[in-house]
């Protein structure tokens, strides 16, 4: 028989205002299993818990329940005040009478008899409750961070300088990303190669930093603590070891015309590579589609140059399993390609700005490229057409971004502010060129990022227009831009020598898959998902997996990298203790009733079930049941709704407590 | 708003199944923001809406629950990443049910409260309890329940007395 304490707080006047709390008291402590009812003036102040304790130990309580506020309050305050009176913290529960009655109600008749009845309930529910252990995991203490740019770079860094190992995996042959591409940041116009290249190094000469470029996330099995990664490290056809990166094999490459992905296919490259020169690692890499070799079988040009004889047409591609415990995925951004609608997709695309048909119609990572000093160009803002200085230049902003009916409402956030910084850089380099700027509305919120944008106006004399571009075509070496003007209410036609589009920032190729491999939520955009909008702005839903920089949205640079350290301190946090404590509210498994049939498996979004073989003493399989890793469950209860045969519990949410709450109504 | 409150011949009892990460957390803020709203709901905290067994909800109406009404997030922003989901279809499905059995599914609401909407929750709360007290009491369940116990024991005074009047 159970001995239930019951607890019911004034919370100063809060509650005793509108509830008769010894009244409550009084008519609970009738209750059958109630041993003791006593109400308090302050439950959880010390003198409150003092008084809870002392109970514990004379009345010999077995149960308590704390009639107060939300348990969303205080539910660990006196889960701990249990604990140590020498009582499971599983076998406290806490009535809401102050929330969900006292506040909400005037009447005190009213609210008394509904305070009565939710402390009534829970008392019914804490006699079902059972006394759960905390669960223990142990942690790997080494992580992985998916994506090499300046996202996962940092987290990587912040990581390893805290003396924990860390796995960098990059899809491109160097690590870099997108921040490499740049030629100079808002607001304070430094060199991004100056600033970028450095961490680069870091990264490639830390001991505790174990990189794989040109490799991908195969397989993601494991939970918090404990994920099993399998890696797929492309062949390169160069062996990194061996390489001593003199760059004589792309000197001699007989093949030179491939267009350069890393400029924008403005600039061209050889068939064996490196995507720039301040690459890291740099190793050049073999594209197997464009070299000679690999087509034809003739060739072999750079292995008979390399010295060391690190050219090795036979490599293959191998798989790597690596054991860590906690993912920073940081994959990035990819910019929206507009000229054409992507098949399938929700998008719809821009063909009417010829993106792709009018040859000095560029986005805006084209000009970066165009106006970065180790660009094609050397700097210089040239056409792609016929390499003349553009003397009229119309910038359009947000293309593809904030447009509901063409399929992106969102706003790609950096666009105002490097739309800004282009007009500046074109002023730097074109001294009598005129740029102008279509926009909708200018958003600088960040820090010295309005002043800069007043500066792109007022001393570099960039003309903005609101107003929307409605169309542009090709007359003769020019192209007409014709929009309109709401501030003034006219139309506007600007004969531009080129034309540049802020085209919205979209997540990496591929991240929904990713997302997939991972178990992590995304949205209709394939942004991943965080736990929570404010309060848990790094971390995923699922346990040991944390977000950094674009991929979970559009961001700038200060962003990214904060982000990126906020998630390495989560890491850190993660790594800080050798066993993973943790709420044991997680489903199990009644093995006897399970008939096998896995409904649990399929709705568990946490990927938590597994298959478990119950075999005999002679090892013959008798039956396949469903097994809940108690590391991974979230403890959602989903399961237990689905099993059809009732074998699986949530514990703390069983049947049984919630029917004895039910019936106690 | 202090002004006299009527009296009514009927106070329906309301149940609320709800998650602990949206709606709970909705119910507690228009507690702190003192609004008011008629007291016959009781609450009962879940993990998530995709706990909520339908067998919750006979179970409610047959211990005398006129309304019940399920809550939880906000399609998209669930905490355990897709359990509204699994709710949402599982509901569509039972609705059907519980109508092919005659329930009036007026007394039975299903919304979305996130945790920021306060304001939502007492709207919903208040909306459910006047329709419900319009409809007046749910007896066909608690016949059902009686006459369940009818097989077994004898439970309540009236049964008693139509038993010792044989």
């Amino acid at each position: 028989m159970s001995r239930i304490g019951v607890f019911v707080c004034h919370c100063g006047e809060n509650i005793s205002r509108t509830v008769d709390v010894e009244r409550v008291a009084a008519q609970v402590g009738k209750l059958p299993g109630v041993a003791f009812a006593t109400d308090y003036k302050y439950m959880c102040s010390d003198p409150g818990q003092n008084l809870l304790k002392k109970a514990i130990i004379e009345q010999k309580l077995s149960h308590v329940v704390v009639a107060a506020c939300s348990p969303r309050m205080h539910e660990r305050t006196f889960r701990k005040a249990v604990e140590s009176a020498g009582i499971n913290p599983f076998l406290c529960e806490m009535a809401n009478i102050r929330e969900h009655c006292s506040w909400v109600h005037e009447n005190r008749e009213e609210a008394t008899v509904k305070a009565i009845e939710i402390v009534g309930m829970m008392v019914e529910r804490v006699k079902k409750n059972r006394v759960l252990p905390t669960i223990t995991v142990p942690v790997t203490k080494r992580s992985l961070v998916i994506g090499g740019g300046i996202a996962g770079i940092q987290a990587a860094l912040d990581i390893a300088d805290c003396g924990h190992e860390v796995v960098l995996v990059e899809r491109e042959p160097s690590i870099g990303g997108h921040m490499a591409q740049l030629s100079e940041t808002f607001p304070t116009l430094d060199c991004s190669q100056c600033i970028m290249t450095p961490k680069m190094v870091d990264v490639a000469n830390h001991p505790k930093i174990k990189l794989y470029s040109y490799s991908e996330i195969e397989l993601v099995e494991g939970y918090i603590g404990n994920f099993q990664v399998t890696i797929r490290k492309k062949a390169r056809s160069v062996d990194e070891d061996k390489c001593t990166g003199c760059g004589l094999c792309m000197e001699k490459c007989p093949i030179k015309k491939i267009p350069s992905k890393f400029d924008c296919n403005l600039g061209m490259r050889t068939a064996i590579y490196v995507p720039f020169p301040q690459a890291v690692p740099n190793t050049p890499v073999i594209d197997r589609e464009n070299c000679t070799k690999f087509k034809t079988g003739k060739c072999g040009l750079c292995q008979k140059v390399c010295g060391p004889g690190a050219v090795d047409y036979e490599q293959e591609d191998r798989l790597i399993v690596e054991p860590v415990g906690a993912i920073v995925v940081a994959t990035g951004f990819d910019l929206y390609t507009i000229n054409e609608k992507p098949k399938g997709s929700m998008i719809k695309g821009y063909g009417e700005f010829g993106h792709g048909k009018i040859p000095d119609v560029i986005d805006g990572m084209t000009f970066e490229r165009l106006a970065s000093a180790s660009g094609p160009t050397g700097g210089k803002i040239l056409r792609p057409s016929d390499g003349k200085e553009p003397k009229q230049i119309v910038f359009i902003q947000c293309i593809g971004s904030r447009a509901r009916e063409k399929g992106i409402s969102y706003c790609s956030k950096v666009c105002c502010m490097y739309t800004a910084k282009h007009t500046m850089l074109y002023h730097h380099k074109v001294h009598d060129g005129q740029a102008y700027v279509f926009f909708m509305d200018a958003r600088t919120p960040g820090k010295s990022y309005d002043e800069f944008w007043r500066r792109s106006i007022e001393e570099e004399e960039a003309v903005y227009i609101r107003g929307m571009v409605s169309r542009l075509y090709q007359k003769g070496d020019k192209i007409v831009v014709m929009g309109s003007d709401i501030a003034v209410g006219v139309q506007v036609e600007i004969e531009a020598d080129m034309v540049v589009l802020a085209t919205a920032i979209q997540p990496q190729k591929g991240a929904d898959t990713l997302a997939q491999k991972l178990g992590i939520s995304y949205d209709k955009y394939n942004f991943y998902s965080e736990a929570h909008a404010k309060l848990r702005p790094v971390e995923c839903a699922t346990a040991g997996i944390y977000l950094a920089g674009a991929c979970q949205g559009p961001k700038d640079i200060p962003d990214t990298v904060s982000q990126a350290s906020a998630a390495a301190a989560k890491v850190m946090t993660l790594f800080a203790k050798d066993q993973l404590e943790r709420e044991p509210i997680v489903a199990r498994v009644r093995e006897a009733g399970c008939v096998g049939c896995f409904y649990c498996k399929k709705v568990c979004p946490y990927g938590a079930v597994e298959e478990k073989e119950i075999r005999d003493r002679q090892g013959n399989l008798i039956r396949v049941v469903a097994y809940v890793n108690p590391g991974v469950c979230g403890g959602c209860g989903t399961c237990q709704a689905t099993c059809p045969s009732k074998s699986v519990e949530l514990d703390g949410y069983t049947d049984e407590q919630i029917v004895a709450m039910i019936e106690a109504l | 708003m202090h002004s006299e409150k009527q009296k009514h011949s009927f106070e329906p009892k309301i149940i609320a199944f709800v998650c602990t990460w949206c709606t709970y957390a909705g119910a507690d803020l228009a507690g702190t923001s003192r609004m008011q709203y008629p007291s016959n709901v009781r609450v009962l905290k879940f993990p998530c809406t995709g706990r909520i067994d339908p067998v919750f909800i006979l179970k409610a109406f047959q211990q005398g629950a006129d309304g019940v009404l399920v809550s939880g997030c906000h399609p998209g922003d669930c905490h355990y990443i897709a359990g509204n989901f699994h709710a949402r279809r599982r509901f569509a499905a039972f609705r059907k049910l519980l109508e092919f059995v005659g329930v009036d599914l007026n007394r039975l609401q299903f919304s979305w409260v996130s945790a920021a909407e306060g304001g939502k929750w007492v709207e919903v709360v208040t909306d459910l309890t006047e329709k419900v007290r319009a409809m007046g009491p749910m007896a066909e369940f608690k016949q059902l329940a009686l006459e369940e116990q009818w097989s077994g024991t004898i439970g309540t005074p009236e049964l008693k007395e139509a038993y010792n009047a044989i």
